[in-house]
């Protein structure tokens, strides 16, 4: 049932970011698309009241705004001001709407601002990476920081959707072995298809139970999800669909 | 004599329990092993990861503590500039003590010297700039800074300097008139604010009444006292620890941009400093109370000449 439902909610924010980035002609639909599943899972099934989201990879803020318009903390009609002028819904989030607690978009900061709100020990606080995102220096720092302070609190998601702006991501800086990279940083490490609801439940489950140190959720996701002709394509990090295309990729999401 | 670095440290231990202090392996230098003594689980060591530690303390800020980022200027601010902008960016409740700065870290040479912090800050919407001029004065910003919203930079130095503000108040953004004057005003800040009351004494002996400001607070800037002393002195000379480009002097000069009076800037020339004794240090690069008044002397012709024209 629960299930049943999240599927809907992902096709309608799917749908968002679509009309989002085509009505703005700006935005960036590839890495927006790859989060869907784990955004709406976190926000509509894990997180409880009084836990943090930061999205760290900024740029896929039009997800994001798309899950607080359907939980009621921005208007629907809001949307449709995505990345235009005088509008709140910049297309990297700001801090002046409710439920998003800094500016991000500058890759790599996110995981040690969590860290810092984790720290003081109110909260359990989710951070939302891309893996480009880890060649960032800052973010090991975080990592080491996060395990050094035995952060149980605090729960990074990667996804790993393997490509950025200039191509794969093994070509551009090969990241390695994530897992061993994490698990030798005192991290404990999952790992999920990133688009399977059941697989991704069980994973924030399976994250929550561990008390002593920090978790990662590595979600192996696909650029452009959703869309047959975005998917895996590099070139959808940053390209506006022109009418047809949105038409073709709103058929296909909601197929 | 009294280290402005250890009024940062103290004015951390009264606020106390009010707030949490994050240092980068500087703790020691920062002298605040009393903090980190009294209140442990305040007080937190990032290593040496400035940028982690700047986020972090965006995190800290977020949960509703008031965070005090703690080490030398140069790499807890330079390093972490673009962190610290996501902060300005987003009016987080962050506030950044910035020591040694200006050639204050003398022993450890060019690496370890901060003369671009000013520069660096004043140029962020949303961020209050403070340089306090001795132990006293640092004291009271830490405590200030602590009472307003919204990200603060605190620039102090390392050594003992001569206390001259023991018994003032302190009020952000209120530039303090410090001597009275008529012939020219010299606007001061940090270290040479001393050096700028001792300059002031000496011209007198030749008959030169020269006004001291300190400008404690480089932005949010007074412009109504720059203003008013300007448009009483006619004469204007800055003076900072700090290059001459983008620092306190280009801060008062944008100021007074669409007034007549003349300004002559001491401050670094467009160098980078070196290690030596701190006299030595400050000679060569033209900071003393004689650069000063060698400076006013200059102010007092140009002033002289416009009148001419």
């Amino acid at each position: 049932m629960v299930k049943k439902n999240l599927e809907k909610i992902v096709k309608r924010i799917r749908a968002d970011i679509v009309q989002m980035i085509s009505n703005s002609q700006c935005g960036h639909i590839g890495g927006s698309l790859s989060i869907v599943e784990i955004i709406a899972v976190l926000h509509f099934l894990v997180m409880k009241k009084g836990d943090k989201f930061i999205l760290s990879k900024g740029h896929a803020a039009s997800a994001l705004y798309s899950v607080l318009s359907l939980k009621g903390k921005i208007k629907r009609k809001e949307l449709k001001s995505f990345g235009k002028f005088n509008s709140r819904l910049q297309t990297h989030p700001i801090n002046c709407v409710d439920g998003i607690e800094i500016v991000t978009g500058s890759l790599g900061q996110g995981l040690s601002t969590a860290l810092g709100m984790a720290l003081a020990r109110k909260n359990r606080v989710y951070c939302l990476l891309g893996d480009g995102e880890l060649q960032e220096g800052q973010v090991w720092e975080a990592a080491m920081a996060a395990s050094h302070y035995k952060l149980a609190n605090l729960c990074a998601i990667v996804d790993v959707n393997k490509l950025q702006l200039d191509g794969e991501t093994k070509k551009v800086m090969d990241l390695g072995n994530l897992k061993k990279k994490f698990s030798s940083f005192g991290w404990k490490v999952i790992s999920c298809n990133g688009h399977k609801i059941s697989e991704l439940i069980l994973a924030f489950k399976e994250a929550k139970k561990e008390n002593k140190r920090p978790q990662v959720i590595l979600a192996d996701t696909v650029k452009g999800k959703g869309v047959s002709f975005m998917e895996n394509k590099v070139e959808w990090h940053g390209q506006i669909p022109d009418e047809k295309q949105k038409e073709k990729a709103l058929e296909e999401i909601w197929r | 004599m009294k280290s402005p670095r250890q009024g940062y440290a103290d004015g951390l231990v009264e606020l106390g329990r009010k707030i949490v202090v994050l240092t980068a392996d500087v703790g020691k230098s920062l002298k605040l092993e009393e903090f980190q003594k009294k209140f442990p689980d305040r007080f937190f060591n990032f290593g040496i990861a400035e940028q982690n530690m700047m986020s972090a303390a965006a995190g800290l800020a977020i949960s509703g503590e008031i965070p005090f980022v703690s080490g030398l200027s140069i790499f807890t601010l330079a390093r972490a500039w673009e962190q610290l902008r996501i902060i300005a960016l987003s009016n987080l409740n962050v506030k950044i003590g910035g020591s040694h700065s200006g050639l204050s870290n003398f022993k450890d040479g060019a690496t370890h010297q901060m003369l671009e912090d000013i520069a660096l800050t004043r140029v962020l919407p949303n961020l209050t700039v403070i340089v306090p001029c001795d132990y006293f004065q640092t004291k009271r910003a830490v405590i200030e800074a602590a009472k307003i919203k919204g990200p603060v930079y605190i620039r102090f130095s390392r050594n003992e300097v001569p206390t001259i503000t023991a018994k003032r108040k302190f009020e952000i953004k209120k530039a303090e008139i410090l001597r009275e004057g008529k012939d020219v005003a010299i606007i001061a800040c940090g270290n040479m604010v001393f050096e700028a009351l001792k300059a002031a004494e000496n011209l007198s002996k030749r008959k030169i009444s020269a006004m001291v400001i300190n400008l404690h607070t480089i932005k949010p800037i007074d412009k109504k006292t720059i203003l008013r002393v300007a448009y009483k002195t006619k004469a204007i000379v800055t003076a900072e620890e700090h290059q001459i480009v983008g620092g306190l002097g280009s801060a008062v000069a944008e100021v007074l941009a669409q007034t007549p009076f003349p300004i002559v800037f001491v401050g670094v020339k467009d160098k980078f400093g070196q290690c030596g004794k701190l006299e030595e240090l400050m000679r060569e690069y033209g900071l003393t109370s004689k650069d000063i008044e060698k400076a006013v002397k200059k102010v007092i012709k140009l002033k002289k000449c416009k009148r001419l024209r």
